[in-house]
């Protein structure tokens, strides 16, 4: 584990920062909790005209939306800031001088970075919409716990899969970034790819039923939809592990090219002096 | 009629009181304790249309107050403030049109644009008529020597080179006040030389008032004939720079150096400030002892090679001056 | 020059120094227009999947989106100074230099940075405009264009002031106050839907509170020349954007609260 310890420190570093805009956190908070607000009204008006017409149970669709509140800052929709500021600083020479692995070292800071912001996100969400709601009576509306002990038990390896593969798009993401010094590009691009296509807007089986075979597979189904749906045993036994499978098929597909274009800049770099 | 006027003007601001600590923090919510502080207290001061003035005091002595109060940005808690027959904080928008200002190490201009675009731009905001617009440009584009810069974004210049253009973009609706803060502030020495020839041309040649403030004692040497020390909201001090070092550090000081070795010099009036192995550094007051006759009564007992006569230095008057008050930094 | 005639000068000086990077501009330009657009496919496979609701169909509710999304592009055009304003401006001693100007200090901020990138949002929401006169029989007789237009101008009013609130706020607290995001960008959310299909408490915020359905429910329902399913009379539905002017007046009252604060405590 020694040879863990630089990449641990970093995690721990970025995490320990992150958890410094308390403040920040509050307010981005209450804006949540009313983003959430709206979309389960729109649900609710829309169910309440055809249920039937609707792939999941509203209780399940309103778990859905506060799931994707909490979790929201594990959605890689845009570039880490801190990159895009080292590579115009030229502070992305520096990295290339420490005895690391170059994309191990920044992956465990994306990740430090991600789950910091998500965490304590998540814990006042499961407050304010899993324990509160239901004490004021509004338990309808509220985040219900996982369906039964499977979906708990399948939705761990989901949630960590599923921040690994945030991780890798958000690293692939960052990469592209540094050699292109284009952070506007990329995120154009990468914002309503993800939203859309992570179920993050909406659960993908509202979307045509013709897009369905073609929005289960695809890369981003695992950052949002797949992982929520084990929670609420939508996916389940056989279709959760499949589920599983493909998050960390991609994981793997896109951590092995985040490597592959790490070390092309890296070796551009190096030619250019840095 | 004075062209500013100021009559025992006060400034009090509320702060609120934290106490350290969480129990202090949380107490802080439920009841605020307010404490007051004193910017200004009493300053009554005027200046006569053309006048240069400088302003100086130790920091937070209440100069930058005095000067957003008479830019009309601030409202006094009392007292009388009148610039050009105007109540600066009353009249905002005509009071403004008015004045020029010049904050040193800031620009006022647009960071992406050419400097001319930022010159367009002001002169529509101040509604400078076009043709003495343009007249006005032209001249102190000369006189700052602007000419190669003007196409240029402002965030390409240096710092020398955007406060030349600072000057003129504060001037091109023909201000009859200039207030300057700190204006040579982080400058290298030609740019600070070359603001300091502008601004005495500007007060002798075109009677613009000009009002100053500023911690380099070599800007107040070299423009102003009268100062204003502020210390802790009071006015400590108002008159001709000379009155101020006549009455606070009268004395000279009398650099020698020796042939040999420099000897033990005991003089009635004479203190030795300095001693090295061949030259002495002595304090005198010329009052006591003139100068040409200490000089020659050393000359007479000791081969000497080389002497200098000078004042103690501003920054030791000013010094002195604070500790005398006993106004430092509060 | 006049007050408007110094707006377009800012307009200009700001449109020139963005012209320098014209491809970051058409990027961020493309990138808001496209982060902006996903929200009526959200809007589509919802009616596609259950059907009308509230008596509209997709084509109608799309006039709504589209309605919403073109008055808050406006206002966001006009209003980058206040939304920057705390950080900007009260925190870095910035708006000394604005109040050493002779001019309203709010014609100043309204001025500053104007950024084309926001025009993303005007787009699509011109793009679903046109759409939704292609999915529904609207007929634009010059009634219903004044109606329009009107409501459009509602609706920026009413972002603008709430925008205007939004900087107000910084006055006492300095920062920029993310949670008023919840009025603007919520806003935009949540009137991008025909408003009846929300509860009545809800309704009752978005009529009398921050009157969203003042600029863009009632307005399109004399467009397309329909009732209120709740029963607000016929005459009073091409009025109500009057609301949103209301409510940008109510805003000044407030800033000016705010500037003579910020004039006796200083910065």
């Amino acid at each position: 584990m020694r040879s863990a310890r630089p990449y641990l420190a970093a995690f721990r570093a970025r995490f320990q920062l992150m958890l410094q805009y308390r403040a920040a956190a509050l307010a981005g908070f209450a804006t949540q909790c009313w983003w959430g607000a709206i979309r389960i009204m729109v649900f609710a008006a829309f169910y309440g005209v055809h249920a039937a017409a609707a792939p999941i149970s509203l209780a399940d669709a309103i778990t859905y939306v506060w799931l994707g509140q909490a979790l929201l800052a594990l959605l890689p929709w845009v570039a880490d800031p801190e990159i895009g500021q080292a590579v115009r600083t030229g502070g992305v020479g520096y990295d290339r001088l420490r005895p690391l692995d170059a994309y191990g070292y920044w992956y465990a800071r994306t990740l430090g970075w991600m789950l910091a912001r998500a965490l304590p996100r998540a814990a006042l969400m499961m407050l304010a919409a899993g324990i509160v709601l239901p004490l004021v009576g509004l338990g309808a509306w509220a985040w219900r716990p996982p369906s039964g002990l499977a979906a708990a038990l399948l939705f761990l390896p989901a949630f960590m899969l599923m921040t690994a593969l945030a991780a890798a798009v958000l690293m692939l993401a960052n990469i592209v970034v540094a050699a292109s010094l284009n952070e506007r590009g990329v995120n154009a691009v990468l914002t309503p790819l993800v939203i859309v296509f992570s179920g993050s807007l909406l659960p993908l089986d509202f979307f045509p039923d013709a897009l369905r075979p073609f929005l289960h597979v695809q890369p981003f189904a695992g950052l949002v939809d797949i992982p929520f749906r084990i929670y609420f045993a939508d996916l389940r036994g056989g279709a959760a592990l499949q589920g599983l499978a493909l998050q960390a098929g991609w994981t793997l597909v896109l951590v092995g090219l985040g490597r592959l274009a790490m070390e092309r800049m890296m070796r551009r770099l190096e030619m250019q002096g840095g | 009629m004075p062209q500013i006027l100021v009559e025992a003007l006060a400034k009090t601001y509320r702060v609120a009181e934290r106490a350290p600590g969480l129990a202090g923090a949380l107490r802080g919510l439920v009841r605020r304790r307010w404490r007051a502080v004193h910017a200004l207290v009493d300053v009554s001061f005027s200046l006569e249309a053309g006048e240069l003035l400088a302003f100086i005091g130790p920091n937070g002595a209440g100069k930058s107050t005095t000067v957003k109060i008479l830019s009309g940005i601030l409202r006094p808690t009392s007292g009388r403030v009148e610039v050009d027959g105007l109540v600066p904080y009353q009249d905002r928008v005509r009071h403004v049109a008015r004045i020029g200002v010049v904050f040193g190490q800031r620009s006022q201009l647009w960071w992406d644009l050419p400097v001319l675009d930022g010159f367009d731009l002001l002169a529509d905001i101040y509604r400078v008529e076009p043709a003495r617009y343009r007249r006005r440009r032209d001249e102190l584009v000369a006189m700052l020597r602007l000419e190669p810069l003007l196409a240029q974004p402002v965030r390409q210049l240096s710092l020398g080179q955007r406060m030349r253009a600072e000057f003129a973009a504060a001037l091109l609706h023909d201000p009859s006040i200039l207030f300057l803060d700190e204006p040579t502030i982080g400058l290298d020495a030609p740019s600070k030389l070359a603001v300091r020839a502008f601004v005495r041309r500007l007060n002798r040649e075109q009677g613009v008032t000009v009002l100053l403030t500023t911690h380099d004692m070599h800007d107040v040497e070299a423009l102003a004939e009268r100062v204003i020390v502020i210390g802790q909201g009071r006015l400590l001090a108002d008159g001709p720079f000379e009155n101020l070092r006549a009455g606070v550090l009268a004395e000279r000081r009398l650099y020698i150096d020796f042939a040999g070795p420099a000897p033990a010099l005991e003089m009635q009036g004479v203190t030795v400030r300095a001693r090295t192995e061949r030259s002495l550094e002595l304090a005198f007051d010329p009052a006591d002892i003139p100068t040409a006759k200490l000089i020659a009564a050393i000359a007479m007992k000791h081969a000497v090679e080389d002497i200098h006569v000078d004042e103690p230095a501003i920054e030791e008057v000013i010094t002195r001056f604070y500790e005398l008050h006993d106004s430092g930094e509060a | 020059m006049n007050a408007l005639a110094l707006y377009g000068r800012y307009v200009v000086a700001s449109l020139r120094a963005q012209a320098q990077y014209p491809a970051a501009t058409l990027m961020l330009t493309a990138g808001h227009c496209a982060a902006t657009a996903i929200e009526i496919l959200g809007v589509f496979a919802l009616f596609d999947r259950f059907g009308p609701v509230g008596g509209w169909s997709f084509g109608e509710a799309a006039l709504f989106y589209a309605l919403v999304n073109i008055a808050f592009s406006l206002a966001d055009l006009l209003t980058r100074g206040f939304e920057v304003f705390g950080t900007d401006f009260v925190r870095t001693g910035a708006f000394d230099r604005v109040l050493l100007r002779p001019r309203a200090a709010a014609l100043q901020l309204a001025g500053h940075e104007v950024r084309l990138s926001r025009l993303g949002r005007l787009l699509q929401g011109f793009a679903v405009l046109i759409l939704a006169s292609r999915l529904v029989p609207i007929d634009w007789d010059a009634a219903a264009l004044a109606t329009a237009v009107w409501a459009v101008a509602g609706g920026v009013a009413l972002f603008v002031g709430i925008l205007i609130l939004q900087a107000t706020l910084a006055f006492w607290t300095v920062e920029s106050l993310e949670i008023v995001n919840v009025l603007t960008y919520g806003g935009v959310q949540a009137a991008q839907y025909p408003l009846n299909i929300y509860a009545a408490w809800f309704r009752r915020v978005l009529t009398f509170g921050v009157p969203l359905a003042c600029v863009a429910y009632y307005p399109v329902l004399a467009i397309l020349q329909r009732p209120d399913p709740l029963g607000a009379p016929d005459w009073l539905l091409p009025l109500a954007p009057v609301a949103g002017f209301a409510f940008l007046a109510l805003s000044f009252v407030a800033w000016r609260a705010g500037l003579a604060r910020y004039a006796s405590t200083g910065s």
